[in-house]
């Protein structure tokens, strides 16, 4: 990472040299090799646990969806009302949502990393795991785990940044009339979340600008299909086909714990990147960098979220974005762990440690989603810490 | 009869994916699994019913195996997966019950070698309750199906595992012993595997002829020369050259039992279990290299002599794999460009595009595999 270019195109100077920034990768690598040297059974009863209560939460989430279905004034029985009813299968659509989120989040997407691959439990391998997701892992795999975490935030490579190819969300992208909807968007995008990464990962623009032929999408687009048509059987046809007349009940319960699922994930996952006081770079500015700089890029480019032991676990930890994002191969329930130490390292040298309260993250990011609606600001004004 | 079997297991297997569906991407066998692990599809699991100490060092292990499991041949071996510190560790273990048992249950017998984690913790600190993962029974080391044959079974240690279980199905299927010589090999009387049972079986079978050598002394730390050799084979099975051999032990035993009956032109009558895959000679001529994995993308250095699944583990790659031994195919990956050479026997391979074996293939200078 270029130092001066840092400083006049994001507005901000890393305060070191560069052995220091070696000595920091130093230093950084060493909590790394302790951790993954300490990997054992405690880790191993965490994550089986964990999976464990993911498939009774959605199961009984399911059950009690079903079971809210006798709640309903067609019976006329004494409980048979809308009252009952409405609270009953309120529970049952958060308890399928939180399934789903676990399922996602601290299951899926870090098992996808690789974290649990060194248990060699072929049942717990990123190769073979699939999710609860209408994005096929193997797909997801590449452009997030290849593009997303060797190119974070970094222009023209990583496509988070530049808002999924939807939204403006840094200065640095060009304004165009486009951008006026970008509220609009957002909430679309936020609301269908799952959707948007499936069909951002497809890369369709690609075609339309003639970049990839259509014939070479095939395979990929056979494969995304074919999910999606699994994904929406088992929600919206085959559980709601088995209430028979309460059908559309049933399809709008699984609907909305999808819903809850998607704005859920938005909100986190928007808040690990684009909250106040983040930056972003260029490709020019991390050509030829070493793995220190590397280190240092994924510290500035992420935002932790503060919070207690089930919010951490419910966003997957991704609320220690920045432990995730310079060790995401490392088990999820050790960021908690070490996210002190690498606070504590940053304020030895000087380097900014964004973290917050999710108000504060996530309010940044709908400000600055607002902001981008409109032309402007000049690029340095808004990423200067 | 069997017109209407396939058909039923057909629509069985149809509604099975069905109702799979309603569980997607998962399968209704992995909430099964939250009642019962035994109930599973994806992956057969075995609840450890009892252990009990053979001898000093070995334990035998009941299982109870899952639904998925499909019987085995009297001799055949499983692969048994084990947690240790999180990690899951596979090793072999000849099956010693008799596949006729009628509660369904199956044993193992682990002897706990110097040295090895995975042995050690089967020994002394598997927990009768707890679930191992395994693997569908394997191996061709099992009598012939119908036609009638006059072993002489040579074992050695707990090597005698799966002749066990091949004498434990003569007694449930037949009800008695055909005509066999048995020659055993342990330290002393009080180290044989089985010793009791052996005892009682060489008592009240007329035809089962058991030798029993203790190549030790009570106290006495030194082999006491009593190992395999041509005398005391003539002096304990006459008649070895009709009979039809087969045999389980250490590599020692096994390697002269390989020269003596070939020395006869008789090996074609050798049907032998290795605890360990037999490692040709490492020739002179050595070269260390580069090792490309393609896949991940990372290289490292081979020294020529380690085999690749290693290799790959040290790089930080983390391989399917199985027994360790080439025995398995758990480990199969493609070679892209480059020699390898088969540990065991020293072929070298050098075709591009075959499957080897990466847990018995080490590298002659630079290779790229498919990993």
């Amino acid at each position: 990472m270029n130092k001066t270019l840092l400083k006049q195109e994001i507005g901000f100077k890393v305060p070191l040299g560069e052995a220091e920034i070696e000595e920091f990768g130093k230093e950084v690598e060493e909590i790394r090799n302790e951790v993954m040297d300490s990997r054992g059974d405690r880790d191993a009863k965490y994550i089986r646990r964990l999976i464990k209560t993911q498939r009774y939460l959605a199961l009984f989430g399911r059950v009690v969806i079903f079971a809210s279905l006798g709640l309903l004034p067609e019976w006329g029985h004494a409980f048979a009302s809308y009252l009952y009813f409405f609270p009953v299968i309120s529970i049952g659509v958060i308890m399928l949502a939180s399934a789903k989120i676990l399922e996602n989040m601290e299951i899926g997407h870090n098992i996808l990393h690789a974290q649990w691959d060194w248990m060699r439990d072929p049942n717990i391998q990123s190769g073979s795991w699939e999710w609860d997701h209408v994005c096929p892992s193997d797909q997801w795999k590449h452009s997030h785990n290849v593009r997303h975490h060797t190119w974070t935030n970094v222009f023209g490579k990583d496509a988070d940044v530049a808002g999924y190819g939807l939204l403006r969300i840094f200065p640095e992208q060009k304004w165009k009339k486009f951008n006026l909807g970008n509220p609009i968007y957002a909430l679309l995008l936020a609301i269908f979340f799952e959707w948007g990464v499936a069909i951002q990962e497809l890369e369709l623009g690609l075609v339309v600008t003639g970049k990839r032929k259509l014939s070479k999408m095939r395979p990929m687009l056979r494969n995304t299909g074919m999910k999606i048509v699994r994904q929406i059987l088992k929600d919206y046809l085959l559980f709601p086909l088995l209430a028979g007349p309460f059908f559309l009940y049933v399809a709008a319960a699984n609907g909305t714990a999808c819903i809850l699922r998607n704005l859920w994930t938005y909100m986190i996952i928007f808040c690990g990147h684009f909250s106040e006081g983040v930056h972003v770079f260029s490709r020019k500015q991390v050509e030829n960098e070493s793995r220190a700089h590397w280190y240092v890029r994924q510290l500035l480019g992420s935002c932790n979220i503060k919070g207690g032991k089930l919010f951490h676990i419910m966003s997957g930890n991704l609320s220690h974005q920045i432990e995730h994002h310079m060790f995401p191969d490392m088990p999820s329930n050790r960021y908690p762990e070490i996210a002190p130490r690498i606070q504590a390292l940053c304020a030895r040298y000087n380097l900014p440690y964004n973290t917050g309260r999710l108000s504060r993250q996530f309010g940044t990011t709908v400000l600055r989603i607002l902001r981008m609606t409109f032309p402007g600001p000049t690029p340095q004004s808004l990423a200067r810490v | 009869m069997a017109i209407t079997n396939t058909v039923y297991q057909s629509s069985m297997r149809k509604f099975s994916q069905f109702v799979d569906m309603f569980a997607y991407p998962l399968r209704l066998s992995h909430y099964l699994e939250l009642i019962n692990p035994l109930w599973t599809k994806h992956s057969l699991q075995a609840k450890v019913l009892k252990v009990w100490d053979e001898t000093k060092d070995s334990r035998t292990i009941t299982l109870r195996p899952g639904r998925g499991w499909r019987g085995h041949r009297a001799g055949q071996y499983i692969r048994v997966g084990v947690p240790i510190g999180g990690m899951r560790h596979t090793r072999t273990y000849s099956i010693s019950s008799s596949p006729s048992n009628r509660d369904g249950c199956i044993s193992i017998t682990v002897k706990a070698i110097k040295g090895g984690r995975v042995s050690h913790h089967l020994v002394r600190d598997l927990k009768v309750g707890s679930y191992l993962p395994i693997g569908d029974p394997q191996g061709e080391f099992v009598l012939p199906d119908a036609i009638p044959v006059r072993p002489l079974f040579i074992t050695a240690g707990s090597g005698i595992t799966p002749v066990m279980s091949m004498l434990r199905n003569y007694m449930r299927e037949y009800r008695n012993l055909p005509d066999i010589t048995h020659i055993h090999y342990a330290p002393h009387v009080y180290d044989v595997i089985f010793g009791k049972e052996l005892d009682q079986l060489s008592k009240s079978q007329k035809h089962y002829k058991l030798n029993r050598i203790f190549t030790r002394e009570l106290g006495d730390e030194v082999s006491a020369k009593l190992h395999f050799n041509a005398d005391q084979l003539d002096q304990l099975a006459p008649d070895w050259r009709e009979r039809e051999v087969w045999a389980c032990g250490p590599a020692t035993l096994l390697d002269s039992l390989e020269e003596h009956w070939a020395k006869e032109g008789l090996s074609r009558n050798l049907h032998l279990e290795r605890f360990r895959a037999k490692l040709a000679e490492v020739p002179t001529d050595i070269t260390s290299g580069k090792i490309k994995f393609t896949k991940s993308e990372l290289e490292s250095d081979t020294d020529g002599v380690t085999n690749l699944l290693r290799v790959a583990e040290d790089a930080g790659l983390n391989p399917s794999h199985g027994c360790r031994m080439g025995i398995c195919h758990g480990c199969d990956c493609t070679l892209v460009s480059g020699s390898v050479r088969d540990l065991r026997t020293g072929a070298i391979t050098s075709e591009s595009g075959e499957k080897i074996q990466i847990c018995v293939s080490a590298s002659v200078g630079d290779i790229e595999v498919e990993l």
